[in-house]
């Protein structure tokens, strides 16, 4: 038996892809549908050196992991809608002082403790607007375990060279259901590790004076250079200010870094696509629906295809506008009341064709949900 | 190969999702096959009625949901009223006779095996009734190699209880292979 196939939940593929990309410490505060990666951390995370806390909330575990973090550590904590709540203005203070941690969010049923055993993709706008004030935010996903371990090792990436807290928007059905996972050779996929200063000790270090190329080399925190950290807008000793010009340039450059790299953070599968007439647009587990539907739709003969998102935020408006240019109608397949609809609308130049495929009672949506809707759309009854 | 769907559903306690896990393990760690395994889950899943499904297949698998499954397995009366009728015309419809009474309505090949009964006598211990009922289904359906189900299970029973296991694997194949397809 080869011991790099494994059988596993998506919870496990996510942990997987985390300590490959180098995880040394989690704090969370156990929910489901998230609780295996708290569970599988706790054991796998010290056999590699690694910290794992169980804290007493939601809250603390946010700060928990922003702490580590700049002390040079390797963060993320994992939970579902109602945590994800608590989460936020830690993600805020998180985007603010410029630190890198994951947040992993197996979405359940809500608002509020909602529908805690069943499926839902109703936190993707939570993800890009949960922390109040302008600024920007990485959200990725994924419709498989094999794309659930690249795509957590890919958030580690993204969060250290954009030093910003990067969510991981998965469902419960990704999260609970088990199929295979092959784990790649050490070396096979790229880490990101923590860009540090040069600046040595006793030398004048400012944590927040960029480099010419825009980046923010990081110093561990407690170890050879003291600064402050904060909340509040601040210079570049990271000292409270509200000099306008160091408001405005901060709050830009907050947004800016990610904003302006929306083609690099895009990550996206095609299924399909070449000549497609209807597209489908979706992500997570609804994918997996509309991948089922085309391959059978496309075997007799109907051109239908379906753009799988793997990064929800920064939404790739330019991805999707020129995917769908040639389309008769866009299908946004996602569960939730139509959340990324709404963007998909915004990027298209015909928004009148496209339409919303949802499922919002906690079951996974079928093919053959979407398919009803196709054919009223193509006009062929249902 | 053609794409399998199997339902196990029975009472929880029982180890139908252990048996759904161990085989669709056994098809992707030693066939080399694709599998999918999912279950309901929820509070109902203590003591009353569970199910999961699995596919196998040696092409990429999309849609984890199982509508109409080829092979279902009902371990209580409550599953086989629930679930019988689902099964896929001229599927392989498998019960155990002590705990359920079919009423043969479906167009199936419904088989109904002492399966329980044969565990207490030959080796005395419930707990490894879900490896036999495995046994008894690979034994009608040839879906997986029997090497192949027991080295998955091998991989997650205590090696003290892996005789056991064997044993109750066995006299399953015995029972089920009467009824080989």
């Amino acid at each position: 038996m080869s011991k790099k196939i494994r059988f596993i939940q998506g919870n496990e593929a996510c942990v997987e892809g985390a300590l490959y990309a180098g995880l040394d410490f989690y704090a969370g505060y156990p929910i489901t549908p998230s609780t295996e990666i708290a569970e599988h951390l706790s054991e796998r995370l010290p056999q590699v050196g690694g910290k794992f806390i169980q804290m007493e909330d939601e809250i603390a575990s946010m700060c928990a992991i922003i702490g580590a973090s700049l002390t040079g550590k390797k963060v993320m904590t994992a939970t579902s809608g109602p945590g994800f709540s608590l989460k936020q203005e830690a993600i805020g203070y998180a985007c603010m002082a410029e630190i890198p941690c994951v947040i992993a969010n197996v979405q359940r049923g809500g608002p509020s403790t909602g529908n805690p055993t069943h499926v839902s993709q109703g936190d993707i706008n939570q993800a890009r607007w949960g922390t109040h004030g302008d600024h920007a935010i990485i959200a990725l996903t994924a419709s498989n375990h094999q794309d659930v371990f690249r795509i957590t090792v890919d958030a580690f990436n993204l969060a250290e060279t954009y030093r910003t807290p990067v969510i991981l928007l998965f469902d419960e059905v990704i999260g609970h259901m088990r199929e295979k996972l092959v784990i790649p050779e050490k070396g096979e996929v790229e880490i990101v590790d923590r860009l540090r200063t040069s600046v040595p000790k006793d030398v004048d270090y400012h944590p927040y004076l960029p480099r010419e190329d825009g980046r923010l080399p990081m110093s561990d925190f407690g170890g050879e250079h003291r600064y402050n950290v904060t909340g509040l807008f601040h210079d570049m000793w990271g000292f409270p200010s509200n000099n306008p010009k160091i408001v405005n340039d901060l709050l830009r450059h907050l947004v800016d870094k990610i904003d302006n790299n929306v083609h690099t953070i895009t990550r996206y599968k095609e299924h399909f696509l070449e000549g497609a007439e209807y597209i489908m647009v979706s992500y997570g587990s609804s994918a997996r629906s509309a991948i089922h539907l085309a391959q059978n739709r496309r075997n007799k003969g109907e051109k239908i295809g379906v753009l799988e998102l793997q990064s929800i935020w920064p939404f790739p408006t330019e991805l999707v506008k020129e995917k769908c240019a040639n389309a008769k109608a866009v299908l946004v397949v996602e569960m939730n009341m139509g959340q990324v609809l709404a963007q998909v609308k915004a990027a298209v130049r015909n928004p009148d064709r496209v339409f919303l495929v949802n499922r919002i009672d906690g079951k996974l949506i079928t093919p053959t949900d979407i398919k009803q809707l196709l054919r009223v759309i193509q006009g062929r009854g249902v | 190969m053609n794409r399998i769907r199997l339902v196990f559903s029975g009472s929880g306690g029982q180890g139908v999702i252990t048996a759904a896990i161990i085989l669709a393990e056994a098809a992707v760690i030693h066939e080399g096959l694709n599998a999918t395994q999912s279950q309901s889950y929820g509070a109902a899943a203590r003591g009353g009625s569970t199910r999961s499904d699995v596919i196998i297949s040696d092409k990429e698998i999309n849609f984890p949901g199982v509508t109409q499954p080829n092979i279902l397995v009902c371990l209580t009366q409550d599953a086989y009223n629930t679930y019988s009728s689902i099964i896929r015309p001229g599927g392989t419809l498998l019960t155990d006779s002590r705990f359920v009474q079919t009423t043969r309505k479906v167009d199936a090949k419904q088989i109904e095996l002492p399966m329980y009964e044969a565990v207490m006598e030959k080796v005395g211990k419930p707990v490894v009734f879900n490896i036999c009922v495995l046994g008894t289904l690979i034994g009608i359906t040839e879906i997986l190699k029997p090497e192949s189900v027991m080295a998955a299970v091998a991989d997650r029973v205590p090696k003290d209880f892996l005789t056991m296991n064997n044993r109750a694997f066995d006299i399953g194949l015995v029972l089920g292979s009467q009824y080989r397809r």
